[in-house]
């Protein structure tokens, strides 16, 4: 990696950097050390604290455990299948060329940015008198519709003016030139944003504890207190390592898209744009013209950035 | 309505723990954020792998589970704070950190590789490169994410309500409690000082953004 700070080092610069390693080592290692070494004197690692994962009461454990696991991806799921669509209708709604469509989405987008997720969980929650599930699910909904339609804004208008021009040039209806030749481009372009932000969305059902989802945190919780408070380290450890892992996972698959999408964006611009220009326009040749005219030059040096 | 009006002053003061929350924390997550961005693009091999370790972690962590952690399972093993602001703030910046040290990263690199070569090229010095070239054009790249960092920050600080912090949440549930007929309007003035806050935050990322973008 060329860093842009300091040269590729040299053999001196080599040794201060592998003496500065060691020292960094092993500063984390004592400060590890002190931690776990205070962590020992409570008895946490006594194995009857950990009795719970494999012990008799496991199969339980494991159920509650599995269940909040389930309960959290449900509600990720279902948020992001209605979040998504309704995402688009506001992005739409957004930039339509009506002021008196544009302007109210827009406060209506400020609106649900600036909030709290949690204080839109807990609003449905009581003013609705919805059961816990659909308070989170109608939370996440709300705010991540907000974020994907910006999201689509942003990649819609990072497009090169040509790409519209050409489609209403060639007499498409403004809509029509949204939805075949613009959409298609904003999606793919904004691919690695949307992936991310689903791992937020992820996240965010955590949220849910706070308005009494069982989620994973809550169930943990609900299995600290049964079992009794020399259980909650070890049941929360366990409980923040799958949520962590869930989350890592997803954002690794946003990671390797990103890569994916940027590769392609390197090499093989052209074809792509080409393909996603075309997308619902048929072989027209005249349309291909435009895409492959000196706006299409703009659209590679963007994506290269 | 009445109720809010009512209950203007549980409203002022959640507003400013709400504010001083979001302020205090926001400070230590900045200085907090920069140092590990500074760790990750140093030569030290061993400082990048903390950073990027700590990055990773506390971005994949739901903040939810930060705060469990602080307000819940810390007091259990023997670290007790005096205020549960103090755990709240804890959680809050460990958490902002991270992001703010990806945001700042991610300014540095977008200066092209090219311009610090050059700086080299007519003997500038390591510092010279730095505080003249290239982190005057990565500031004016990242004051705008930075910015919307803050705003997820005040938004964030809402966690805090849930465990034990009276800020501008916590009384919106408590007051939501006493008044159950009127919880509307309780729970929309609750909303109101959140983009009292928010608002004004992501109109001044806008304005900078125009100003200071650069055109590459």
């Amino acid at each position: 990696m060329t860093s842009v700070l300091y040269d590729v080092p040299g053999p001196k610069a080599r040794l201060y950097s592998l003496i500065g390693s060691a020292a960094g080592i092993l500063i984390i290692l004592g400060v590890l050390a002190i931690a776990v070494m205070t962590l020992a004197q409570q008895g946490i690692f006594d194995a009857d604290r950990w009795e719970i994962f494999y012990g008799p009461m496991a199969p339980d454990v494991w159920n509650l455990i599995g269940q909040g696991i389930l309960s959290t991806l449900a509600a990720a799921a279902v948020a992001a299948i209605i979040a998504f669509p309704l995402g688009i209708g506001l992005c739409l709604l957004r930039i339509s060329l009506i002021p008196w469509v544009r302007i109210p989405t827009q406060v209506v987008l400020e609106f649900l940015r600036g909030m709290p997720v949690v204080l839109m969980m807990l609003f449905v929650l009581l003013v609705f008198a919805t059961g816990q599930f659909q308070a989170v699910v109608v939370g996440l909904v709300l705010y991540n519709a907000a974020i994907f339609a910006e999201i689509l804004r942003a990649g819609i208008q990072s497009l090169p003016k040509g790409q519209r021009e050409a489609g209403l040039a060639i007499g498409l209806r403004s809509f029509q030139s949204r939805m075949s030749i613009e959409f298609p481009q904003a999606v793919r372009r904004m691919l690695p944003s949307l992936v991310a932000q689903l791992v937020v969305l992820l996240k965010d059902t955590s949220l849910g504890y706070i308005v009494g989802y069982e989620e994973l945190l809550r169930k943990i919780q609900i299995m600290a207190d049964f079992l009794g408070p020399n259980f909650l380290f070890p049941a929360f450890f366990v409980g923040a390592a799958i949520y962590i892992l869930i989350n890592l996972t997803v954002s690794r698959i946003a990671i390797l898209i990103e890569r994916r999408g940027s590769k392609k964006a390197a090499g093989g611009v052209a074809s792509a744009t080409i393909r996603t220009g075309l997308e619902g326009t048929g072989n027209d040749p005249v349309a291909q013209n435009v895409v492959l005219g000196p706006d299409h030059r703009d659209a590679s040096g963007t994506d290269k950035k | 309505m009445d109720a809010v009006i009512a209950s203007l002053p549980e409203y002022w003061d959640g507003f400013l723990r709400t504010l001083y929350l979001s302020v205090i924390s926001g400070i230590i997550a900045l200085v907090v954020g920069t140092l590990l961005a500074a760790m990750r693009v140093s030569p030290v091999a061993a400082l990048r792998g903390f950073s990027m370790f700590y990055v990773e972690v506390a971005r994949n962590t739901p903040l939810t589970i930060i705060f469990f952690f602080a307000a819940i399972v810390l007091p259990r093993l023997g670290v007790k704070f005096e205020q549960f602001e103090v755990a709240a703030i804890i959680a809050l910046s460990s958490y902002t950190a991270a992001f703010i040290a990806e945001a700042v990263r991610s300014g540095v690199n977008s200066v092209p590789v090219g311009q610090a070569e050059a700086a080299r090229s007519v003997g500038m010095t390591f510092t010279q490169v730095l505080g003249f070239i290239v982190l005057p054009q990565a500031v004016r790249t990242v004051v705008p994410p930075l910015i919307n960092i803050l705003i997820a920050l005040v938004k964030n600080s809402s966690v805090a309500g849930a465990f034990f912090v009276l800020e501008l949440f916590g009384y919106g549930r408590q007051l939501s409690n006493d008044y159950g007929n009127q919880v509307l309007w309780i729970l929309l003035g609750v909303a109101f000082f959140y983009l009292l806050i928010t608002v004004p935050l992501g109109l001044l990322a806008h304005f900078v953004e125009r100003k200071v973008a650069i055109a590459r």
